[in-house]
């Protein structure tokens, strides 16, 4: 993003972009601003010191008391589960020939 | 193979070409990378599927703990250093064969780094060289699933998703720029899959897709400081391609500078039916992958006790093996090298080796009797009607003097033909031998008698002449003379 001077228009075009979503020239400054409103709540937490936190990414170690696990203990048994039902998954399909996702042709981009 | 366009070998000869290597490796797990399906190619399309890897909302991934130490060993066998704390992040780009929006990956923080193999290489003056090509990091991830874009009747606007292979356990593993021919970069791959097929951590097929490689290719002219800048030729699935991919970049990136334009950074597709790389994308519409932590998993932390035991599963690897073998069985370069090419190979070959008198002998019966007749009946290894035991009483045979060579492969015929061991048909066949000294003199007077000239080149100092009276003599007896006492006795019949 650009900087302090918050989101600009060809940051949302290029978000977007990435997000292969197509706005409309009227979806634009409404997303401009709603992103900038999402980053003003998010810039709130920058006035707190966080220089001797440790940086983290997600809360589930601290379940288990800050126990910290060095051989895989938590890991996943190498064993085979059975999969789910295919006429079930491609019931919530948008689209299927009943063995396929079918989407919209794609072009590589 | 076509170029990008004729250039003389004195412009090439002005650039110097560097090149960098990203080799996918698909784990030989049982199940997923995060999920318990059954990580199998193939199968009936999207059967291999659970919420987790359909990325159905509220589903977790959790970490197989197989494809840990999967990673950890192959980063061990190419001589990584391994992080004990690494970390998962996402990678995003939004594509229907990758349903969560994101691919989970390892950023900053991969799971090893810092390694190296060697391989053989040519210095500036062409003499062969060992060359050690680094690798920046292995790190882990999981693999997309697949697009079909052709053969079916509404092709032409329908793209078609299986999903089996989404979440499939990977490792990729990442070189320096330190290539700088097609031939090392073949060189390169090849140790590197040697090397992985002996960790057993990959069965490494590139055609099921279990081994992929995209190569980054810049030149700059010779002596310049600063690498050019870099395309990256992506889809490169053949060892049979690899070499003429790299060499038709070098060529087109070289062809682009000498008519005066620059090379564009841009990722490029391999075409193996055209022989030419096309232009995927520029670096202006690049992907931005926006990493960032996995929240759903946790730090892997690999401790040290747990990397000790991770680490005994490691064999002996492939150079180390054929310098043992060249130094213990006297073996040359060439033969230790083709019996080291797969574990499978070297492993029965030292079984053989270690219970016949001459592992030499054995070496040469298995790779050129055996192998050759393999390849004849369009057979495999573990089809061979010659079990290992049968290789050691052949050679053992041998090295005794009691069948020929001929005999050897008159027996060896029939055991092809008749799909039997060569110890039952040896038994039966007991190929007549003829050990009586008296009537192999009498053979080799009647082959002196008639060939005066070769007994006047012996006798003027020509030894080697002494091949062609055993070969006669051996002829005359329909070989079955008894090939030690037939040498000697030639010799001393000459020499009288
Ligand atoms: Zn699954």
């Amino acid at each position: 993003m650009s900087g302090q001077s918050g989101v600009t228009i060809e940051d949302v075009r290029r978000v977007a972009e990435l997000a292969n979503l197509e706005l409309t020239p009227e979806e634009e400054p409404r997303m401009q601003r709603d992103l900038n409103a999402i980053l003003g709540h998010i810039a709130e937490l920058n006035e707190l010191n966080t220089s001797d936190v440790p940086p983290m990414a997600q809360v589930g170690e601290m379940l288990d008391g800050n126990a910290v696990h060095t051989h895989g203990e938590t890991l996943r048994a190498d064993l085979v589960q059975p999969s789910v039902d295919r006429a079930a998954v491609m019931a919530s399909a948008p689209e299927t020939d009943g063995r396929f996702f079918k989407v919209p042709k794609v072009i590589e981009r | 193979m076509s170029t990008a366009t004729a250039l003389s070998p004195e412009i090439l000869a002005k650039y110097q070409p560097v090149i960098g290597l990203e080799v996918h490796v698909q784990l030989l797990t049982e199940t997923k990378a995060f999920c318990g399906c059954v990580n199998r190619y193939g199968g009936e399309p999207n059967t291999h599927v659970c919420p987790t890897c359909l990325g159905l909302p509220g589903a977790l991934p959790v970490l197989n703990r197989q494809a840990v130490e999967y990673a950890v060993l192959a980063a061990k066998s190419i001589n990584c250093e391994i992080r004990e704390t690494s970390v998962f992040a996402r990678k995003n780009y939004f594509y229907p064969d990758s349903p969560k929006g994101y691919q989970i990956s390892q950023f900053d923080k991969p799971v090893a780094e810092n390694g190296w193999i060697e391989v053989p290489a040519f210095d500036e003056s062409g003499a062969p060289i060992t060359k050690r090509i680094g690798i920046t990091r292995l790190h882990m991830e999981e693999d997309a699933g697949k697009s079909i874009h052709d053969g079916f009747a509404d092709s032409i606007n329908r793209t078609y998703i299986d999903l089996n292979r989404c979440g499939t356990p990977l490792v990729e593993i990442v070189s320096e720029p330190d290539l700088r021919t097609p031939d090392e970069v073949f060189e390169y791959l090849t140790r590197l899959k040697e090397i992985l097929l002996y960790t057993g951590v990959s069965d490494c097929n590139m055609e099921e897709g279990s081994l992929r490689c995209d190569a980054n290719v810049s030149v700059m002219l010779k002596g310049a400081k600063e690498f050019g800048t870099k395309a990256e030729v992506k889809n490169v699935n053949s060892f049979r391609f690899i070499r003429s991919a790299v060499q038709y970049e070098i060529e087109r990136q070289i062809g682009v500078i000498e008519e005066g334009g620059r090379v564009v950074q841009e990722s490029r597709l391999w075409n193996s039916g055209e022989g030419r790389t096309y232009s995927m994308r520029s670096k202006e519409q690049a992907h931005d992958y926006r990493y960032f932590p996995e929240p759903d998993l946790p730090p892997l932390v690999v401790g040290a006790e747990w990397q000790a035991e991770i680490f005994k599963a490691l064999p002996e690897l492939p150079e180390a093996r054929r310098a043992r073998m060249i130094e213990e069985f006297g073996l040359n370069e060439q033969d230790a090298a083709t019996i080291t090419a797969t574990r499978d190979f070297a492993d029965r070959f030292e079984v053989a080796a270690k219970k016949a008198k001459s592992p030499k002998r054995v070496a040469s019966i298995l790779l050129s009797e055996i192998t050759m007749r393999l390849r004849a009946a369009e057979l495999s290894d573990e089809q061979s009607p010659v079990s290992l035991d049968g290789i050691v009483l052949a050679a053992d045979l041998m090295e005794d003097g009691t069948i020929s060579s001929k005999q050897l492969k008159q027996l060896l015929d029939s055991s092809f033909a008749e799909n039997k061991d060569f110890p039952e048909i040896y038994e039966r066949d007991k190929p007549q031998q003829i050990s009586d000294a008296g009537a192999i003199e009498q053979m080799i007077d009647e082959v002196i008698a008639a060939n005066p000239k070769q007994v006047e080149q012996y006798r003027g100092g020509k030894k080697t002449v002494a091949a062609f009276f055993v070969g006669q003599v051996m002829r005359l007896s329909k070989g079955q003379a008894n090939p030690a006492m037939l040498n000697e006795l030639v010799t001393k019949k000459l020499d009288s």
